[in-house]
């Protein structure tokens, strides 16, 4: 059965080759242009190297503090009852709301070099973990709330009358159910974090091989002119993002087909 | 005894990473008083960034919710070939970043680039102008009226639609009766996504826009250039009127969010 017959899949092929195909396949073509030792000499020049360790270091420990927080954060959200928890819950969406530059800035507020509580990050790796935090704080947990509230809480009880301690409670009953839904919204944290770029472009200074991550390395290129360089490094983070959404898409058949 | 300690993990991790921050980017706009963060505001550039911000969203979002409302229906209702690539290309602005984005764009219609030399023979700015700025901020927002849309029209089903049609109801009046009402929240939702997105993009639009004050100087970007030239006050209060902004879409967010229960 077709909604609008042919008309819409042309208008929809159109649109999204125009808008997003398109463009990515410039890049692409624009990466081979140099041939295979240009672009390779562009992907392992020092700065794009140490740039992309970084980005990697980084948004590894970001996911990974995130699959912490976010999960006791949805937990409080769900289980939990307190004055103002409707205004927390709304709060946590307000990273995504912001303009990342807007965060950026934000960040530099409390944390840099007129920081009202004395604490200075501005220019160092801690502050790049920082703005991190701020923009993927929604993933995890709106990814784990949704479940934890459809989790059935007679199973808890069934595990604590048969003498389970708190721990083992979550480590063996809630944890395994919780595990594919912090796991897509820690993936989706990672790749927010390897390409963000507003949020860190102020507050880390972009000092080359101390500060500066894969996509401030990018717009430093293409500033100065040097297309390949940014072009190698494009492509490498195009490839990451496709690889994060391959691998959000094989967890998500995955739950699908452990609950059918 | 273990709940006060995990609220109390929660809460002060939000207050360090979200509430302490924001309530000093407030705090420092109005250090001065409201005057000069008024003025600051008011400038001609600064009306001009915002203006054009406004302009942006208004094209790029009503484009991107006819294309997200066609393109579930078609993911959802329709198997075709090539559904796979449509899927990961509908998806992938979540996951590239913005810089890559504004690079791709930046290739295609820059002097040397597939549509570039076309265009200047014709006299058409693209980039550098509005048009790429258009083009970057629909990139960035394409994923979400779709992601939002496809679900509920997973759930509702083709029950309805065939006995509208069995009844002899054109395919217009089948979207507009049946179909439209059952995910009109959805779209609502998506399309507050997407304007939050296309507001607050900052790093595809100052690749390809050339960052040119009063002239292809979004809201953000003019944000970034206050900063640039020492000019705090006038960076942080026009970051609290984007703030403002986001803190509207929020409400409307959690308006709408009950009522389908998306997300």
């Amino acid at each position: 059965m077709s909604p609008f017959g042919g008309l819409t899949l042309g208008f929809v092929v159109t649109y999204l080759s125009l808008i997003v195909a398109l463009p990515l396949a410039a890049l692409i073509w624009q990466s081979t242009k140099s041939g295979a030792t240009g672009f390779w000499q562009s992907l392992t020049s020092p700065e794009a190297v140490a740039a992309l360790k970084l980005t990697l270091a980084t948004s590894l420990a970001v996911a990974l503090i995130n699959a912490v927080t976010g999960t006791v954060i949805a937990w409080v959200l769900v289980r939990d009852e307190f004055p103002g928890k409707g205004v927390v819950n709304a709060l946590i969406d307000l990273p995504f709301a912001l303009p990342t530059i807007v965060a950026g800035l934000t960040m530099l507020a409390l944390y840099g070099p007129r920081s009202p509580v004395g604490i200075d990050v501005a220019y160092t790796r801690t502050a790049i973990v920082l703005a991190l935090l701020f923009v993927t704080l929604p993933f995890v947990v709106r990814t784990v709330q949704p479940v934890l509230q459809e989790l059935d809480r007679e199973l808890e009880e069934a595990a604590e009358s048969l003498g389970a301690s708190n721990w083992q409670t979550f480590s063996r009953v809630v944890f395994p159910n919780l595990l594919p839904g912090i796991l897509s919204g820690v993936a989706l944290a990672f790749a927010k974090a390897v390409g963000e770029f507003g949020s860190v472009v102020i507050i880390t200074g972009n000092i080359p091989f101390k500060t500066e991550v894969s996509s401030v390395y990018i717009f430093g290129q293409i500033e100065s002119g040097n297309t390949s360089g940014a072009a190698a490094a494009s492509v490498v983070l195009l490839a990451i993002s496709f690889g994060i959404l391959l691998l959000i898409g094989a967890l998500r058949r995955w739950t699908t087909r452990h609950h059918a | 005894m273990r709940k006060l300690a995990l609220r109390t993990v929660a809460l002060g991790y939000l207050a360090l990473i979200l509430l302490g921050p924001l309530s000093v980017v407030f705090w420092r706009a109005f250090d001065k008083g409201v005057g000069p963060a008024w003025t600051a505001v008011t400038t001609p550039d600064a009306v001009h960034a915002f203006k054009l911000t406004l302009e942006i969203t208004a094209i790029a979002v009503p484009a991107n919710t006819i294309f997200g409302v066609l393109c579930a229906l078609l993911i959802v209702r329709r198997p075709f070939p090539g559904k796979g690539v449509l899927n990961a290309l509908v998806d992938l602005p979540l996951a590239l970043s913005p810089v890559v984005v504004g690079f791709a764009l930046f290739l295609l219609y820059g002097r040397t680039g597939w549509f570039g030399s076309w265009l200047s023979r014709h006299g058409i700015q693209v980039l550098f102008a509005m048009p790429s700025m258009i083009l970057a901020t629909a990139f960035v927002s394409i994923p979400f009226v779709v992601r939002e849309v496809v679900p509920v029209l997973r759930e509702i089903g083709t029950d309805q639609e065939q006995a509208a049609e069995t009844l002899g109801a054109s395919q217009w009046q089948v979207f507009r009766r049946v179909t439209f009402p059952a995910i009109r929240w959805a779209v609502a939702y998506g399309v507050v996504l997407t304007t939050a997105r296309s507001l607050g993009e900052y790093g595809a639009v100052s690749v390809v826009s050339g960052r040119l004050a009063g002239q292809t100087e979004t809201a953000t970007l003019y944000v970034s250039d206050r900063y640039e030239n020492f000019d705090i006050v006038g960076a942080y209060a026009a970051s609290v009127v984007l703030a403002l902004m986001a803190i509207v879409v929020l409400v409307t967010m959690n308006l709408l969010r009950p009522k389908e229960g998306v997300h």
